[in-house]
């Protein structure tokens, strides 16, 4: 036991004070506070440098009234437009528009004569304005007044609650569920492959280096595959648990200093304050309830237990499938070798992480989804994934049991290939060798 | 044919009793059993894949014999044996990324030292060596033979009872070869058993006291290195004398080659038969020609190695060789 801890902490110290570590254990948590950042940081720098276009306009139908907007600034010039084509020619302006008498049911003629290409954008706007006057005046013709058509939008939020057989109500939020379910599946399924090849790679290192003859003159290579599994595992939980700390505390950090708790919320504000519309600060008394209600459905998730889920599924998926790399880490030579026993053995795996979009997500608990929340090679990924959703707790038992069972017989499977693997050099691996090698008696 | 050696003032580091060891295609060890007395220099000779890896690994516990029974000092082999026992695999290596002092110190206390024991013993052995100032060093940046000093400090760290060192040269230059054999010798003197497998015969030669020799699975010669070489003399003499005119009993001699040296000085490797020891054959040559220089021809461990090797499986050329 004693001799195990050695290992573990060699394990574990000698990969934590390796550069790597310390880049992409502060790198990665940078990278999503980064992405904020510089996005705020252009949406801001864009909003100050955005000057109002001039568009001059000859309006020969008369039935435009245009307002100057945050965009544009409007010049209606009493010419002809040849003459104010002359005219444009001699400005610096954005834009020359053309409006001809048209019908409003169907308004066709309107030019637009710039100098250089302009941007779709910039196109769209005008546009839009366009029609908007237009429908405005048709409404008029069809005698509708603007309440009446403000009356005619509804928006309608379904207010989610699950009846459970106690009769107890929870309030729910499959948005979250989905996204919660998703990001964790997805996690497990990263964590378990990233630490499972770091293991196959380690035991690779000690077998070319020929490290792994003196060291199980010391300890059974059992205690040296387990000592290595745990180790690397810890590494993964410390540098899992510092990208939480700082990830929550850097982005955090950066929204704080933008002054954007928010983002929405305020960007709407400052709509409403230049716009002074009733439809807006009725649309953001609607946000608010909305956001109220997914905060009061957030409370209602259970965050305790789902992390408790997550650690037990992350250690039982990495313990279960760690000893399968560390059995093909045993027996190759080099990492090309070991393509062609990695993929079948991350197989599984990869239909749990399928079986989470197709099945998990959308029908949680289907049979499909049950089956691969149960069977122990699927279930890290499949159970994490479902667990946001409520999972009866007899079925959560059964699989966590079923997962250490599992991962206790493809270690036990593991220990036996390990044990002759690592002293074998030169021998053409192929999974008749394996099998061999796991029935011969020690 | 095999000699065994029993000392009864001695005490045994190891006695091997029948062991065997088969895997699925060959039987690595066929019924071997070794005695190795306490405080020598052991020499476990074989050609490639004679089976003497098996034998040390089931030593070192890594693998287990199917069949017979290994005494460590008079114990069962057990568990904690590997703590008396230090061990230098032919196939060596190092953890590359490790620094020289953390190694040193892992390996130490995987062996059952502990943390502040491997430290000061660790500091002794780089003093004694000359690379206190390697500490810090990563392996990947030592020469090849600078890792093999590391690796021999590993193995003796925890100052083992029984050393097992297999080919412990290769990769050595002559003067770094030199200092281990230093080593080799210190640690016997301080009462280690020391085990050594390899081909080198002239470090047989030189630095063992027993041997033993394993081919084809099976161990076919073992003893004192002396008590070998008497046992393989063939009473054969080499003598230098001037002139060649003369004749010896045919009954009683048999010239196996004749060269001449320079002018009438010839060397001759004559051939007695059994019963007839040096001083006879000196009396005998006296008469008849002007002798130079007489020895006896002993057979080197090359000599017995390779013809033993050779002839084994094929006792008629074996019985042949011994006669030679």
């Amino acid at each position: 036991m004693n001799k195990i801890w050695l290992i573990i902490q060699r394990e574990f110290l000698t990969r934590i004070q390796k550069k790597s570590f310390l880049i992409t254990t502060i790198l990665v948590p940078l990278i999503f506070p980064a992405i904020i950042g510089v996005l705020v940081y252009i949406m801001k720098k864009e909003a100050e440098s955005a000057k109002a276009d001039t568009v001059q306009v000859v309006d020969e139908s008369g039935k435009f009234v245009f307002e100057n907007t945050k965009r544009y600034n409007f010049v209606p010039l009493p010419l002809t437009i040849d003459k104010a084509k002359d005219a444009y020619k001699q400005t610096k302006d954005f834009a020359l528009l053309y409006i001809p008498p048209f019908d409003i049911n169907k308004p066709e003629g309107m030019i637009i004569y710039t100098k250089e290409n302009p941007s779709i954008e910039k196109v769209g706007g005008l546009e839009s304005i366009l029609q908007d006057r237009i429908r405005d005046l048709k409404l008029e013709a069809y005698k509708i007044d603007k309440e009446t058509l403000k009356s005619l939008k509804v928006s309608v939020n379904l207010k989610q609650i699950n009846i459970s057989e106690t009769g107890e109500e929870k309030s729910s939020n499959s948005g979250i569920l989905y996204g919660l379910g998703f990001a964790l599946g997805i996690l497990i399924y990263m964590f378990v492959l990233v630490y499972g090849i770091q293991i196959m790679q380690g035991v690779i290192d000690e077998k070319t280096s020929k490290i792994v003859e003196v060291i199980v003159s010391s300890v059974k290579p059992f205690q040296l595959m387990l000592g290595k599994i745990i180790g690397i595992a810890s590494v993964g939980l410390v540098q899992f648990t510092i990208w939480i700390i700082l990830i929550t505390v850097l982005s955090s950090g950066v929204l704080g200093y933008f002054g954007l708790k928010m983002p929405q919320k305020q960007a709407m504000e400052e709509v409403a304050k230049q716009v002074g519309d009733e439809e807006v600060k009725q649309a953001m008394d609607q946000q608010d309830k909305q956001i109220n209600d997914l905060l009061g459905n957030l409370s209602q998730i259970p965050f305790g237990k789902i992390a408790f889920v997550f650690v037990f599924y992350f250690m039982g998926g990495y313990l279960l499938y760690g000893a399968l790399f560390a059995a093909v880490g045993s027996a190759v030579e080099s990492m090309q070798e070991s393509q062609q026993f990695q993929f079948p053995i991350t197989l599984p795996l990869l239909i749990g992480y399928f079986g989470l979009f197709m099945f998990i997500l959308r029908d949680p608990h289907g049979p499909v989804s049950f089956w691969l929340s149960i069977i122990p090679f699927t279930s890290p990924v499949a159970m994490v994934g479902r667990i946001a959703f409520d999972v009866p707790t007899w079925e959560l038992i059964l699989s966590m049991v079923l997962l250490i069972g599992g991962f206790l017989f493809t270690t036990w499977i593991a220990g036996r290939i390990y044990r002759v693997g690592i002293l074998m050099t030169g021998t053409k691996v192929s999974w008749k060798v394996l099998a061999k090698w796991f029935f011969m008696k020690s | 044919m095999a000699l065994i050696h029993k000392n009864p003032t001695s005490v045994e580091a190891l006695i091997a009793k029948n062991v065997t060891k088969v895997y699925s295609e060959h039987t690595a060890l066929d019924n071997v059993s070794l005695t190795i007395p306490e405080k020598t220099i052991f020499g476990l000779l074989g050609p490639n894949g004679a089976g003497k890896t098996t034998l040390i690994r089931i030593i070192n516990q890594i693998i287990n014999s199917d069949s017979g029974e290994i005494l460590i000092f008079g114990e069962k082999l057990k568990p904690n044996h590997i703590e008396i026992i230090g061990y230098l695999p032919e196939e060596r290596g190092l953890y590359k990324k490790m620094k020289v002092g953390e190694q040193l110190l892992y390996l130490a206390q995987l062996k059952g030292l502990s943390r502040k024991d491997a430290m000061a013993r660790i500091k002794i052995w780089l003093e004694k060596f000359e690379i206190k100032d390697w500490w810090h060093k990563k392996v990947e940046d030592l020469s090849k033979g600078m890792a093999q000093k590391v690796q021999f400090i590993s193995t003796v760290l925890h100052e083992p009872k029984l050393i097992i060192l297999d080919e412990p040269f290769s990769g050595f230059d002559p003067v770094n070869a030199q200092l281990i054999t230093e080593k080799i010798l210190e640690l016997k003197e301080n009462g280690s058993t020391i085990i050594f497998s390899t081909h080198r015969m002239e470090t047989v030669e030189s630095l063992c006291d027993h041997i033993a020799l394993i081919n084809k699975s099976k161990k076919i010669l073992e003893g004192p290195k002396k008590q070998v070489k008497e046992q393989f003399r063939s009473n054969t003499f080499l003598i230098e004398h001037r002139g060649n005119n003369f004749t010896l009993p045919s009954e009683k001699y048999e010239v196996k080659g004749q060269t001449r040296i320079e002018d009438d000085l010839y060397s001759t490797t004559l051939k007695a038969v059994d019963g007839i020891k040096g001083n006879q054959v000196i009396k005998d040559l006296i008469d008849i020609t002007e002798v130079y220089s007489f020895q006896e021809k002993l057979p080197t461990m090359a000599d017995i190695f390779i013809g033993l090797v050779k002839a084994d499986g094929d006792d008629a050329l074996r019985k042949h060789l011994q006669e030679v």
